[in-house]
């Protein structure tokens, strides 16, 4: 056999020994200020709407009257507290780069069999609602089911299951209101999450105490165990988590599933904070809960962002709504803020995801 | 050999009786079509009631359809075809889109069928033959009177807040809202505008979506611009439970006035229960059953229903449902309202 | 020479996807300590060969056994569990993750104590640790940046990432697909020292690649697959890269033996 054989590096290769010799270099080659701000706000995207949040309340502190007290700020609290509970649910599956549409619909549907259950046919109520949040888990893991066994898009899967659930909403409901007065009288324990309390001089709800604290608790979740790693690892590369093997099915299942749970939890604070199950309440709960996770600085792309950036966006919606009352602001122009927010938030978010290398 | 001459009469003849034999069948019932917004809105659930309830009585083929929620066009366009082809007399229809669905209801009202709007008008109000509605203009005065003449001498002082529907003011949420205003005896500048009025009495306004959740949230928002607001008006009474709700947070709930619309029979519970001050009534049922009975006469006479005089619409009444009735305003105690109620 | 036993070996292996036969009766033996390059042209079967030795392939008939005993993977992870770690090559990294966070993937550590068992708390700080180490032993690291996320490295630095991850956790051996398929000159030649070093370290690499240079540098021995079966192994010190090619594509009739095992030191 001829000798063509080479056992070394090519003679092109020859030059390489002139050449710079370090290949995995992890430098930081910036001293551009821009480039220095894309860095750090790729590290930390949540810096974005903080500072947003900041500027706001000053904002508003400085031109509406009665906004930047103590009372307020915990009565805005309150405000988006049902839409922060959701938003827990809907930055989960926005993570693993779904979205979910029936949100709200889940949490008024357990919401409204949770009440009739126990105001109008009697059951316990410490049976009615894990009822409830059994059925918000079975409706969340409905959507899981269809978007891993069947394949479809959790977009067009949740446009579908929220049509069903609302109607299922209203078929048990009757499309009426529970009054307060009924509840108080039959079941109580359904507004629990409506007490108040009196901390530090401010007023809080036990309701909105809970959703401050599932945001640290997911946090660790997310964070420091496996199941929400491998929840970040779904959403930025399917099929490198497969491959890592990560059971994404399952990972994926599970987050619905949680998710529904929440929704359910979020329709028992409901009851509590607006004093009777409305089966019409809520309505744009799922496109609100969508716009605080974005704000907050979540990639809608899945793998990306942190969960108290949802706070902070949720905090965000909330602040504008109250500031821009408190001015005396048309109401319309609440809506035009809200928009304006979630593109200034869409758009900043693509400028970080654009990697310099 | 068949001749073509045979086969052109024969073919003509299959024809006739196609065309003529469903017409001799229907001449037998009046078709009538009653399509809602909804049908899970309780009332919509009324109105239907109230219409087959009148139709069984005339013996009026009555055909329901609504659409799956509030602004579904296309399931109304539908009906109204699906109507029409089926040879109705007359059609009865709370629009989703009062302006998109008028194009539709011209092709019906070439057709020959009576068109009657219920609850709320078409764009332009003249696209349907006659209007049958709650005098939401009314109903608001009614519980603006009341409430200036509860407060009395203190009207002058009164701090008021204005919780509306939404930002797209529509005719309801406009007519309610300028009415209340009115009736309380405030100027309301434009009365086409939400929101342009400069009396001091009022606080401010806001949107609640017609919904508890709403309703609790634009209280709260109005508390804080002013403490001391005495008196509520609510587009709806789901709005003015939700008020009530905020109101009780506050500590509030026993000094302060609130005025509702609607009629249902939660909201009547809340009149007797002493959350809502007073409500305006209104009459679902009647509007379909005085529809049917419009049908009814239009398909034997072909006279068309008139409105009421002074109106462009013909009004089915409202009445104040209050606990605590006051000198001059005509009112109907809860119990009373609780045998009218709806839902 | 003494008779060495293969690392892994697969007899009459079949596999057919409808009337696509993408195995017909395929071979294979991977010997310890040796790089074995795995060539032939699009449509040869290679991958489907090397992926049932990885799980991802079941095939239809055929016997493969590991250190002599008969194994049937039915899916990727249990050749992982049983040893055999694969370089896709696409990497199966996760881009918006962080190095360490990708070295551990499916495999993390867990805190001690309580903290580890019911709160399933991970242990970041040994995880960074040993990422590190990995990455310094294969010469890899230079800077602490080990919470750095992947996407903002370099293809040679992820293909490091990628590396280091399946030597780290690898037992029986590595399978690398491509790996310098995508690089540079630069980049390549470091990669190529990688594979080197795996080897160093003892643990044989089953390589795939197109890249005649780049195989005839560091296999020991170069298993080439044609219609779907081994068609021969080579051994690179006595067979040129055109000959290589020419028995690939079927211009030459490939030898009757196959290249025995080298016990060599590297």
């Amino acid at each position: 056999m001829t000798s063509e054989t080479t056992r070394g590096p090519q003679e092109f290769e020859k030059v390489l020994a002139d050449s710079a010799t370090e290949v995995a270099q992890f430098e930081l080659e910036d001293n551009n200020l821009l480039r220095r701000l894309h860095h750090f706000l790729h590290a930390n995207p949540t810096a974005v709407p903080v500072i947003v949040l900041i500027i706001s309340i000053l904002m508003f502190g400085a031109i509406a009257n009665n906004f930047f007290t103590a009372f307020n700020m915990t009565l805005i609290i309150q405000q988006v507290t049902i839409i922060g509970i959701l938003g827990v649910a809907q930055t989960l599956i926005i993570l693993t780069a779904g979205i979910d549409l029936s949100v709200a619909a889940v949490m008024m549907l357990s919401a409204v069999l949770m009440g009739n259950l126990a105001v109008n046919m009697g059951v316990p109520t410490v049976l009615a609602i894990p009822f409830g949040v059994l059925v918000g888990a079975a409706c969340g893991g409905a959507n899981g089911l269809l978007v891993t066994r069947f394949r479809l898009p959790p977009f067009i899967v949740t446009l579908g299951t929220w049509k069903i659930f609302f109607a299922l909403n209203l078929y048990f409901s009757g499309g009426q209101s529970i009054r307060s007065q009924d509840i108080d009288q039959a079941a109580p324990a359904l507004k629990l999450f409506g007490d108040s309390f009196q901390l530090l001089g401010a007023q809080f709800t036990t309701g909105s105490l809970l959703m401050l604290l599932l945001f640290p608790l997911f946090y660790y979740i997310l964070n420091w165990t496996p199941w929400g790693r491998h929840v970040y690892a779904v959403g930025d590369d399917i099929d490198a988590a497969r491959l890592s093997g990560i059971r994404t099915r399952r990972v994926l299942l599970s987050v619905y599933a949680l998710a529904g749970a929440l929704c359910a939890l979020a329709g028992w604070v409901s009851i509590g904070r607006v004093g009777s199950v409305s089966p019409q309440s809520f309505f744009e709960g799922n496109l609100d809960a969508i716009t605080a996770v974005v704000i907050g600085g979540t990639s809608l792309f899945g793998g990306r962002g942190s969960i108290f950036g949802t706070l902070v966006g949720a905090l965000i919606v909330g602040v504008f709504r109250s500031g821009l009352n408190l001015s005396g602001v048309d109401v319309l122009w609440q809506q035009f803020a809200v928009g304006a927010l979630i593109i200034l938030a869409v758009a900043i978010d693509q400028w970080i995801r654009k990697v310099s290398s | 050999m068949i001749s073509r001459k045979f086969l052109v009469s024969a073919a003509a003849g299959v024809v006739s009786l196609a065309v003529l034999g469903p017409t001799t069948a229907l001449a037998d019932s009046v078709i009538a079509g009653l399509i809602t917004k909804t049908n899970t809105n309780p009332f919509f659930v009324k109105m239907r009631e109230g219409a087959l309830e009148k139709a069984k009585q005339l013996g009026v083929e009555l055909r329901t359809y609504a659409g799956k929620y509030d602004g579904d066009n296309e399931a109304q366009v539908e009906a109204i075809e699906s109507l029409i082809a089926a040879g109705a007399k007359g059609i009865l229809i709370t629009p989703s889109d009062s302006a998109a669905i008028v194009p539709t209801i011209e092709k019906a009202r070439a057709a020959g069928i009576l068109v009657i709007a219920l609850d709320t008008k078409l764009e332009p109000a003249n696209a349907a033959d006659a209007t049958f509605a709650t005098d939401n203009f009314k109903a608001g005065e009614l519980i603006g009177q009341w409430a200036a003449g509860k407060l009395g001498a203190k009207a002058k002082d009164a701090r008021i807040a204005m919780l509306d529907l939404n930002a797209k003011e529509v005719s309801v949420d406009v007519a309610r809202d300028q009415g209340f205003l009115t009736g309380f005896g405030i100027d309301v500048k434009d009365p086409k505008d939400i929101g342009d009025e400069d009396d001091p009495r009022i606080v401010g306004n806001d949107a609640t979506d017609g919904a508890e959740e709403g309703g609790r949230r634009a209280m709260e928002n109005l508390l804080q611009r002013d403490p001391n607001v005495n008196v509520v008006y609510t587009i709806n009474e789901p709005a003015a439970a939700g008020a009530y709700e905020a109101l009780k947070a506050f500590g509030k709930q026993d000094g302060v006035l609130i005025v509702s619309i609607d009629g249902g029979c939660p909201g009547v519970k809340n009149v007797r229960d002493g959350i809502i001050g007073a409500t305006s009534m209104q009459f679902p049922l009647l509007m379909a059953s005085l529809g049917i009975e419009a049908v009814a006469e239009y398909a034997k006479t072909g006279k068309k229903p008139a409105p009421t005089p002074g109106l462009d619409f013909y009004n089915t009444g409202v009445e104040l449902v209050t606990d605590e009735p006051v000198d001059g305003i005509p009112s109907i105690s809860s119990a009373e309202g609780l045998k009218k109620c709806w839902g | 020479m003494t008779d060495m036993q293969p690392v892994m070996s697969a007899r009459g292996l079949v596999k057919r996807y409808g009337r696509v036969t993408a195995m017909d009766q395929a071979d294979f033996e991977i010997y310890p300590g040796e790089v074995l390059a795995v060539i032939g042209d699009n449509g040869a079967g290679k991958s489907t060969l090397v992926k049932s030795l990885c799980g991802a392939v079941v095939p239809d008939h055929g016997v493969i056994e590991l250190d002599g005993k008969p194994i049937h993977f039915t899916s990727p992870m249990q050749a992982r569990d049983a040893g055999i770690e694969t370089v896709y090559q696409n990497l199966a990294l996760s881009p918006a993750l962080s190095i360490a966070d990708n070295m551990f993937l499916g495999r993390e550590i867990y805190a001690p104590g309580i903290l580890g068992r019911v709160f399933k708390k991970l242990d970041k700080k040994a995880m960074h640790k040993q990422a590190r180490e990995r990455l310094v032993e294969l010469g890899l690291l230079t800077i602490q940046n080990i919470g750095q996320l992947v996407e903002t490295l370099s293809g040679g630095q992820r293909q490091g990432v990628a590396v280091a991850r399946a030597a780290a956790f690898a037992k029986k051996f590595v399978i690398m697909d491509e790996p310098t398929a995508a690089l540079g000159v630069k980049e390549s030649r470091r990669v190529l020292d990688l594979i080197k070093d795996v080897r160093a370290r003892g643990l044989p690499i089953v390589l795939i690649s197109h890249n005649m240079p780049h195989v005839f540098e560091v296999a020991d021995r170069i298993h080439i697959h044609r219609l779907g079966r081994r068609a021969a192994v080579i051994d690179p010190e006595k067979y040129s890269m055109s000959d290589a090619v020419a028995i690939m594509t079927g211009a030459m009739e490939p030898p009757a033996e196959l290249c025995p095992p080298k016990v060599t030191a590297h």
